[in-house]
């Protein structure tokens, strides 16, 4: 059964090489791209921490800053 | 309608995309074992292809998922056009990536396939050139965002390359039928009667939903990462 599934007939190296290529894309794609969305996450957290209090009161009233800093801190 | 998309803030959503992605994230591994098992297992051999029939699992959703993504990115170049609603191409932006490598699987699993059933890896038919040609223009689309600093550049020129690009799109559909071709001709048709049996129609849909279903996920991963890099550039201006 296992080696069956391995070789299908002589034709495994093609179908299984097809798989795995799709499956490191899908991989590498995510991979890529979550680390995009982390480097600006934390790069957000940074400078918002960096802000005056008096700034930081002023980004807190607005909507999209509280919907970012209840989602990134 | 005009006025609620020039209206619609995404900000507001942030915090909803973010329990959406772990959805999609769950439903896509789900979907995705159910669809391996299907077209690796389950799924009958073919009587003329044998066993390379199942490379036809991961090449043809790759190939839609491909061809529907960049008509959409062309669709929404045409609304920011109309609309001068830049949301639209941040959308664009968005999916990209996805159909990019969508469109490089269908091509890398299109040559492997190609070896055992036609004696070689590639051929310059219209079918697989058209598909090539869609590649470039996806990689040209990415490369316009990172070549102009200027946002108002990139909007612009990305939304020419997506709109002069989607002309190959119905080229790509039709090319079997216009020319002969190395490459098979549908299977799957919406219009005309579809000549490939449910045992193997069953899988092929459930693989086009799992691959859908990266291509929302990758989405709303870019998307969030795009509305954050906005916030940056405002957190500069406070």
């Amino acid at each position: 059964m296992i080696n069956e599934l391995i070789l299908m007939n002589g034709y495994g190296p093609f179908v299984w090489s097809a798989f795995i290529f799709t499956g490191i894309s899908f991989v590498s794609l995510y991979l890529i791209i979550k680390l995009q969305l982390e480097k600006e996450t934390n790069k957000f957290t940074k400078k918002f921490n960096k802000l005056s209090p008096e700034k930081i009161k002023e980004a807190k009233k607005q909507t999209s800053f509280k919907e970012l800093l209840q989602s990134s801190v | 309608m005009i006025l609620m998309l020039n209206s619609f803030d995404p900000f507001k959503y942030f915090s909803k995309i973010k329990t959406l992605k772990k959805y999609v994230f769950i439903i896509f591994i789900i979907i995705l074992i159910i669809g391996l098992l299907e077209a690796l297992i389950f799924s009958p051999e073919d009587y003329l292809q044998s066993h390379s029939v199942r490379i036809m699992y991961v090449h043809v959703p790759s190939a839609w998922i491909a061809l529907g993504i960049f008509s959409l990115i062309a669709i929404l170049s045409i609304g920011s056009f109309i609309f001068k609603n830049k949301h639209f191409n941040l959308i664009s932006k968005s999916f990209a990536p996805s159909g990019f490598i969508f469109s490089i699987i269908a091509l890398v699993t299109g040559s492997i396939w190609g070896k055992p059933t036609w004696g070689t890896w590639w051929a310059w038919d219209a079918r697989i050139t058209s598909m090539l040609l869609l590649s470039i223009f996806y990689m040209m689309y990415i490369l316009s965002w990172r070549i102009f600093s200027d946002l108002n550049k990139a909007n612009n020129y990305s939304s020419i390359i997506a709109i002069v690009g989607v002309i190959n799109v119905p080229i790509i559909k039709f090319s079997v039928d216009w020319w002969s071709t190395l490459h098979q001709p549908s299977s799957v048709n919406i219009l005309s009667k579809t000549t490939i049996h449910s045992s193997m129609l069953i899988p092929l849909f459930v693989m086009t939903a799992a691959f859908a279903l990266f291509s929302i996920l990758i989405f709303l991963m870019k998307y969030s990462t795009e509305l954050i890099k906005i916030k940056n550039k405002g957190l500069d201006r406070l």
